[in-house]
């Protein structure tokens, strides 16, 4: 592992002798390297300013990581408070911890809590796609299990450039087995994700990483420290120099190395899944034995971050010594310790008398854990190394009074001409045969194509609740074997539509992933999401940015569901070209007896074929302008909430009275890929005539949200006509699955051998079998 | 009748294996890695997961667990114990089935629901099923290539005690599709797919899995 003094001038490290605060008021005019450390003059000046004096190094370590981008949401905070702005109480009133907590929490029924949240990982997975995608996977476990949940499953939204170009052969293999290698070790089932392939992405991958925790509501968990006296312990691996500068370097600036004169470290964690695998369940027992006051995950900003974030969450100070932090290199710096971002730690709050219980269990589990500070009367974290007070501190100045920028917004010049690029004027297939061949064309192309080369290598079964995994809409997984209580999640982001018009694209991707949600029989509850967007330097890219906060909100305040968290990933750009606005939305839903969750695709031969929802002529944006034409222009599909909250009200009204034999949401592809993947993968054929009164390509290819295919018992389908017509859903029966393949009107029938080669050959064809 | 089923630091299908001998109708008893307690089981199931990390070798350190020396012992004196995948590995390093699992052929982990051939119905673990009868359990690991020297295999397939075999060809570059195997009393059988996944319709691909419980506790029974 290199060394911190590659990225900081020997100014800073000075191994010899310790930069206490005596030392640091007694030298006023030490330069510092804040800009390297990526301060700005104002923030370093503010920092002299609430200390009365210059930092410390370890101070300094502390600000940088903690006002960086990446942790203090510094431009996106105005931003984000419009989501409280539009949460009424009615949405609030299920929500049992939101924003601002480690990952937000709602009760489920049954005395049942879920905690559910995405964060991103994108630039470790671009230099290091292993452990950037694996590391990914432990930062949002340990989030989840901050909240005192037990981490029931985890998903993972990915995205790259081009199918076919070398640095994505480069990338996704990585990615895809760290992923895999990490979650698989941990036992948690991977239920969804996404696969997704656009230029956009070149140089630019997006590792998203979901996981999903369930805990009884008395179990909650807060990152707090308070009550004079209480021992504040460190529990997991030992800190090492691996990650240091990872939050303030990687994840604050591009990577262009070259941007500041000297070599910045490509300083990518490393993980160990089965010490994580051991601390989830340490700090299960630990949490059932009623040992842990508040505890707080190590992520970015490792011990910087835990140490001022519990201590400005609760009632007093805190000391910490971090001469005895259990160490993998000699000679580390309080900076270095501080900063370092080591995997698979916990920072725990514990009141005296618990200490030898608490260490009791972590013996059991052979978990590392010691006693580093204690909270203390008065209001400053005080950190001590070699016999010296080298942090003193008002915590809430480290941790959440941070810079607050009003960058500028400006909806970019090249907006205008981007939406009146319509795809009307692209060349349509007409005849039958030329529709034929687009479908196959169509099923076969990167983004529609069977994702099994990369979902295989997921473990889906473990722990024996999964009830739904990908290739369906959603994964649906039980929390109580008792009554069969579970929840359902998807995430989606069609970022192309974005790029159309943020505003709608983030309503787009919530309408997607609620009715993704409804789909499976579940009901929509809860939103979190990602927002991974270019540099918030650049005002278009802030536009696209405000925007998308504004629809998604807006969006939910209609819904009627809250937003219980998120996480935001600025400066995904290469040089001066941002990747597509993707703000992935992950929904929630919850389900009283996952036994009774509708399975995807057609699941049994004679049952009738509904399409539900309006298409209209849609492909501004499509897949299929993407595919044939590679063609991004024009306005996205039109967004109805209110129609969408419809359709997902008789999807949970049929599928409760069990009407409801298969579904599958139509989405990227339209109704064409739709009838493709439920014969594929719900096992049977179908025979269809395309809705009345379309043009056979836009009855095919359009993508108009909120459709829906469900099949139902040729008996059941007149009452549920009358059901759907009565909720306000259009619906027309337009077939009869079983037989062979596809059988569309008069086009020659489609295989199911033929479509299976067209699907499921693609992606092992590129990345190898 | 009590079927045990072990926990190492790193195992994940434990509870996975105890709700499948409970579904079985047995009692399904906790055994922990540092004991040296088999707390009077009938059976012993040594479940998947990674067993303290698999570091240096898949099962290696596992097998030589306070708990797999009675597992080791008890075995010799004809107690019915299952392997499944990081079970299968820590049997085989642990003497008490032959031959090894090595990196599948492919490099990848592979997780998919798998057909599988019962070869032989005359283990304690697979009484309830007939020979040349498929099931389909899922199958997930990324070192499940099983891999023997000749003469293992060659009195392997003498003896019949080629339990499973793959249908269909190996995912993982399998030897003779070998899915798993049995000691020569046949009350020790290892395989590389998951049983204990495949007993609920609900959360498996069928309810095949739970041959293998019901197999011991009758074997048990009539014993």
């Amino acid at each position: 592992m290199a060394d911190y003094s590659d990225v900081v001038t020997g100014t800073v490290r000075q191994l010899d002798s310790v930069d206490s605060v005596e030392r640091a008021a007694s030298t006023p005019d030490q330069p510092q390297p804040y800009v390297e450390l990526g301060l700005k003059d104002d923030e370093y000046a503010r920092i002299r300013d609430i200390l009365g004096r210059r930092p410390t190094d370890a101070e300094l370590a502390m600000y940088s990581v903690m006002w960086s981008e990446h942790c203090s949401y510094k431009s996106s905070k105005v931003h984000l408070r419009y989501f409280g702005e539009t949460t009424t109480e009615e949405m609030r009133a299920k929500m049992l911890a939101g924003i601002g907590e480690n990952a937000g929490v709602v009760e489920v029924g049954d005395g049942w809590a879920v905690t559910f949240k995405v964060e991103s990982h994108n630039h470790p997975s671009y230099v290091e796609p292993y452990q950037g995608a694996a590391t990914g996977v432990g930062g949002i476990v340990r989030d989840i299990m901050a909240m005192g949940a037990r981490p029931i499953a985890v998903a993972d939204p990915l995205r790259f450039g081009p199918a076919d170009a070398p640095d994505t052969a480069r990338v996704l293999p990585g990615v895809v087995a760290g992923v895999g290698g990490y979650g698989n070790s941990l036992g948690l089932p991977n239920i969804g994700g996404e696969v997704v392939f656009d230029a956009g992405y070149a140089g630019n991958p997006l590792v998203n990483a979901m996981c999903v925790g369930s805990m009884r509501v008395e179990d909650l968990h807060l990152a707090f420290a308070s009550g004079t006296g209480n021992k504040i312990i460190l529990f997991g691996a030992r800190t090492g120099l691996d990650g240091i500068g990872g939050v303030s370097v990687l994840a604050s600036e591009t990577f262009d190395a070259d941007a500041g004169g000297r070599k910045k470290l490509p300083s990518v964690q490393v993980g160990d899944p089965f010490t994580e695998k051991v601390l989830i369940e340490c700090c299960l027992e630990l949490f059932h034995a009623g040992l842990v006051v508040g505890i707080q995950d190590l992520g970015g900003a490792g011990l910087s971050c835990a140490t001022s974030e519990l201590a400005s969450a609760g009632d007093g100070g805190m000391h910490v010594d971090l001469d005895v932090v259990p160490l993998r290199a000699e000679g580390m710096t309080a900076a270095e310790i501080l900063s370092s971002e080591s995997q698979e730690r916990m920072c725990a709050v514990v009141r005296p008398e618990d200490v030898d219980a608490f260490m009791a269990v972590c013996a059991k589990w052979d978990t590392i854990a010691t006693v580093i500070g204690e909270v203390t009367d008065g209001d400053r974290l005080r950190i001590s190394h070699r016999g010296e007070t080298v942090v003193d501190v008002p915590p809430r100045t480290v941790a959440h009074d941070g810079p607050v920028y009003e960058r500028p917004v400006g909806r970019g010049a090249g907006q205008d001409a981007l939406q009146a690029d319509v795809a009307d004027r692209l060349p349509r297939p007409a005849s039958p045969s030329e529709l034929r061949a687009e479908i196959l064309r169509m099923a076969a192309s990167p983004n529609l194509c069977s994702r099994a080369w990369v979902t295989e290598q997921y473990d889906r079964y473990v722990r024996g609740n999964t009830a739904s995994a990908q290739p369906a809409d959603t994964g649906v997984v039980r929390i109580d074997e008792e009554t069969g209580r579970g929840i359902a999640v998807s995430t989606d982001c069609n970022a192309r539509f974005t790029a159309l018009d943020p505003y709608a694209g983030a309503q787009l991707a919530l309408a997607e992933a609620y009715r993704n949600v409804a789909v499976s029989g579940a009901v929509p509850a809860a939103v979190t999401n990602c927002l991974n967007f270019g540099s918030p330097e650049d005002p278009h890219v802030m536009w696209q940015f405000s925007q998308a906060v504004r629809g998604l909100a807006d969006g939910c305040a209609q819904l009627g569901i809250p937003v219980t968290g998120g996480n935001v990933s600025f400066y995904n750009q290469t040089g001066d070209r941002a990747i597509l606005p993707t703000p992935v939305i992950g929904v929630l839903g919850v389900i009283d007896d996952v036994a009774r969750r509708v399975r995807s695709g057609f699941t049994g031969a004679g049952d009738a074929v509904v399409l539900l929802g309006a298409t209209r002529d849609e492909l501004d944006g499509s897949e299929w302008a993407h595919v044939v034409h590679d063609h991004l222009g024009g306005l996205p599909p039109a967004v109805d909430l209110a129609a969408e909250q419809r359709l997902a009200e008789l999807l949970a009204a049929a599928s409760a009275e069990g009407e409801l034999r298969g579904s599958h949401d139509l989405s990227d592809g339209g109704l064409a890929q739709a009838l493709v993947e439920a014969v594929l993968v719900g096992g049977n054929g179908a025979e269809v005539a395309l809705p009345a009164g379309l043009d056979p390509f836009v009855a095919m290819f359009s993508e108009s949200a909120g459709r829906v295919l469900v099949t139902v018992a040729a008996a059941d389908v007149d009452a549920f006509l009358a059901r759907a017509g009565s909720a306000g859903v259009p619906a027309e029966r337009i077939g009869t699955t079983g037989g062979d393949g596809l059988r569309i009107e008069t086009l020659t029938p489609l295989s199911a051998e033929e479509l299976r080669e067209a699907w499921e050959g693609t992606l092992p064809r590129l990345f190898g079998v | 009748m009590r079927i045990g089923v072990i926990t190492f630091p790193g195992t994940l299908d434990d509870a996975d294996a105890a709700r499948a001998a409970r579904r079985a109708g047995a009692d399904a008893v906790a055994l922990w890695h540092g004991d040296h307690d088999l707390r009077g089981v009938d059976a012993v199931v040594v479940p998947g997961g990674f067993s303290y990390g698999d570091y240096l070798r898949a099962g290696a350190i596992a097998s030589q667990a306070p708990i797999m020396r009675e597992v080791v012992e008890a075995a010799r004196r004809g107690l019915p114990v299952l392997g499944i995948c990081n079970g299968f590995q820590i049997l085989c390093e642990a003497g008490l089935l032959p031959g090894a699992l090595v990196r599948n052929a492919g490099l990848h982990f592979i997780c998919r629901d798998q057909t599988l051939r019962v070869e032989s119905a005359s283990t304690v673990w697979t009484g309830g099923f007939t020979t040349g009868q498929e099931i389909v359990v899922p199958l997930k690991s990324g070192e499940g290539r099983y891999v023997a020297d000749a003469a293992t295999l060659a009195e392997l397939e003498g003896e019949g005690r080629v339990v499973f075999r793959y249908v269909g060809g190996a995912p993982n570059g399998a030897t003779a599709d070998i899915a798993g195997v049995a000691s020569a009393d046949g009350r020790i059988v290892g395989l590389m797919p998951h049983p204990e996944h495949a007993i609920d319709p609900l959360t498996g691909p069928t309810t095949d899995g739970l041959g293998l419980f019901t197999s011991v506790l009758g074997a048990v029974a009539a014993a």
